[in-house]
């Protein structure tokens, strides 16, 4: 497409020797977006914003934030006491780590839904994935910082998930905590690499975005754009729309950083990090439930560390797991019933990992997690070649225009 | 230009050639990258300060037969219990065939009244409990890892649970009667 004509001259002068604006123009005035999106696609960009939250209010912490054994508890308490703001700033971060989560879960299960990680978006969703790995990863680390006891029981657990690799696993925990147990060469590098990691998510976000401007979005009724009557500029329409759902989602958070900004975590990790002391009852932040009630399903300590990373790892191939030719599961009757028993049983999961590995819940958390590979590794496979889709609409402007014509 | 020349002389012998100085520089190059990257994975492993903090001594003169202690090596938490005749008569009468990691009592201790493990469990690394007298010590007398569930026994072996291997025995000597010295 041409380039615009500038109105500013200024503007003018600067876009022809470094076509910043240009690019804008392009990338969000001209790009063509389908018409028919649902507020399931908010989460995209929401998710970028939360990001962009995560960092600034991370940076302003690690101005006050001391990382060291002896000092790391009482700094973030001092911050939460004595600096200006700091509860807030400190609120923030903690509850926008969760926010974080739930968004990206709920921009994941829409891929899953409305089947956008089919071609050609493969490697948009691949990327997807690793944003997913690597917030995790992120969250983790960020989640030792305080030096409360669930960080430092938390750290303890999950490092040593490596100490289940045959014959090199007890050298390589050595390697990630730099001594014999977690301690202060162990919360130096975790907060070398929580300040890193981030700055690494949005260079995956930047490679998502390209792969997604590559195609566009896809839409609810997962059939192609097929010209210009199906589609609407991305600005101002959705930047609009993406601004409303802004709006909802700053409420909700405020609601809670405000009122009731303990509601994610565990009180446990108010009290200082004791090595010689675990607490009776270890969880993982919520986020992490459902994996770690798929490591606790597998009585075996290498199959169950498998299983947790395999059933993150699985999401990669989903796109050549999936062999139906229709992406959404609007059209797909029985896969969508299918969907949603997923859906249930990664909130089953999540309920087993929140609790001790004892009774039915046992029972509960090996059937789920089995379920949950069956839905990936068998049900999507078989499901795509044997269901018969519904009849597709002729093009995203067919079935709302047709009634129209139909009246006339 | 060379992938013409080559095409045009389209000759056996320069191809492997030229082949054999690209995998040869390629190789080297990979050399390289692995040299520079040593030094980094290096770094991270455990310093020599760390290293050298690595020994403990401890004063048993007031443990009394029945009760434990906790103290600290490496930062990891070790256990150091004075064994009754019952316990110890129970750890060694177990029979090898029923311990998921065989190890008889008499090779895990140096005095058979004292057990010195190191106190973090052997499945992901949590403080097994049973060194309080309060504490459950689990269907075998020893410890119980509140964790995941893992039990171990009156010589610190794993019994039940998702624990692979028994308490460890970190290296230690008595100094003298009343004194070990750990690591
Ligand atoms: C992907 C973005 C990020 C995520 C998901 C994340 C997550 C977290 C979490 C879960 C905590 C623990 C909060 C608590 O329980 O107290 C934390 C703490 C912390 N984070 Fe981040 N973080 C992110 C980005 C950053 C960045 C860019 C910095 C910049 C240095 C940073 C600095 C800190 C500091 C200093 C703490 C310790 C203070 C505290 O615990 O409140 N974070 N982070
Ligand atoms: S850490 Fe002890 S049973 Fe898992």
């Amino acid at each position: 497409m041409a380039a615009p004509a500038f109105n500013n001259a200024l503007v003018r002068w600067i876009d022809h020797r470094l076509p910043v604006f240009s690019f804008m123009h392009h990338e969000l005035h001209e790009y063509p977006t389908p018409k028919n999106l649902s507020y399931w696609w908010n989460f995209g960009s929401l998710a970028g914003i939360v990001l962009v939250l995560m960092i600034l209010t991370g940076v302003f912490l690690a101005m006050h934030y001391t990382p060291h054994t002896a000092f790391a508890f009482e700094s973030v308490e001092r911050i939460m006491r004595d600096v200006n703001y700091g509860w807030l700033v400190r609120y923030m971060h903690m509850n926008g780590g969760s926010a974080f989560f739930i968004i990206i879960y709920i921009h994941i299960f829409r891929g899953l839904y409305y089947g956008s990680y089919k071609a050609p978006r493969e490697l948009l969703w691949i990327l997807g994935v690793v944003i997913l790995l690597l917030m995790m990863a992120t969250a983790f680390m960020g989640y030792v910082l305080p030096w409360g006891q669930m960080s430092f029981w938390g750290a303890t657990v999950i490092t040593n998930l490596f100490s289940a690799i045959p014959l090199i696993g007890d050298s390589v925990v050595t390697w990630l905590w730099g001594g014999f147990s977690v301690d202060n060469p162990t919360l130096n590098r975790f907060f070398a690499l929580h300040y890193l990691l981030p700055f690494a998510i949005v260079g995956a976000v930047v490679l998502h975005l390209v792969a997604l401007h590559r195609f566009g979005s896809s839409n609810p009724l997962g059939i192609d754009v097929k010209g210009p009557q199906d589609s609407i500029p991305f600005h101002p329409y959705y930047t609009a729309k993406d601004a409303f759902g802004l709006g909802i989602f700053l409420i909700l958070f405020a609601g809670v950083v405000f009122f009731a900004p303990n509601l994610f975590g565990e009180p446990d990790n108010y009290i200082p990090a004791n090595p010689l002391v675990t607490p009776p009852h270890i969880v993982p932040e919520w986020y992490f439930l459902p994996y770690y009630a798929i490591l606790r399903a597998i009585p075996d300590k290498l199959l169950g560390v498998i299983a947790m990373f395999g059933s993150i790892l699985v999401l990669f191939i989903v796109p050549w797991l999936d062999t139906a030719r229709v992406r959404s599961a609007k059209f797909r009757p029985t896969f969508r019933k299918f969907f949603w028993v997923l859906v249930v049983d990664c909130f089953v999961l999540g309920y087993v990992g929140a609790n001790p590995p004892e009774g039915w819940f046992v029972i509960v958390g090996q059937v789920a997690t089995f379920y949950y590979f069956f839905h990936f590794l068998i049900l999507l496979p078989v499901l795509g070649l044997i269901e018969r889709p519904l009849p597709l609409p002729q093009s995203i402007s067919a079935p709302v225009l047709k009634p129209a014509e139909g009246k006339a | 230009m060379a992938e013409a020349a080559t095409a045009t002389k389209g000759h056996a012998e320069g191809e492997t050639r030229r082949d054999f100085i690209y995998l040869a520089a390629m190789g080297m190059s990979a050399v390289g990258a692995a040299a520079v990257a040593w030094p980094f994975i290096s770094f991270m492993n455990p310093s020599a300060d760390v290293l050298a903090l690595s020994t403990t001594e401890v004063d048993l003169k007031p443990v009394l037969e029945g009760m434990a202690i906790t103290v600290t090596w490496r930062g990891k938490p070790v256990f150091v219990r004075r064994r009754t005749k019952a316990e110890v008569d129970t750890a060694a009468a177990v029979k090898l065939t029923d311990l998921p990691d065989p190890e008889t009592d008499a090779a895990r201790v140096k005095k058979p009244e004292w057990l010195v493990l190191v106190g973090v469990c052997t499945h992901l690394g949590c403080v097994p409990l049973g060194q309080k007298t309060a504490d459950p010590r689990g269907d075998y007398g020893g410890w119980f890892c509140p964790c995941h569930g893992s039990h171990y026994d009156t010589s610190g072996r794993i019994r039940k649970g998702p624990a692979p291997n028994n308490l460890a025995v970190p290296p230690y000597a008595f100094l003298d009667d009343t004194t070990i010295r750990i690591g």
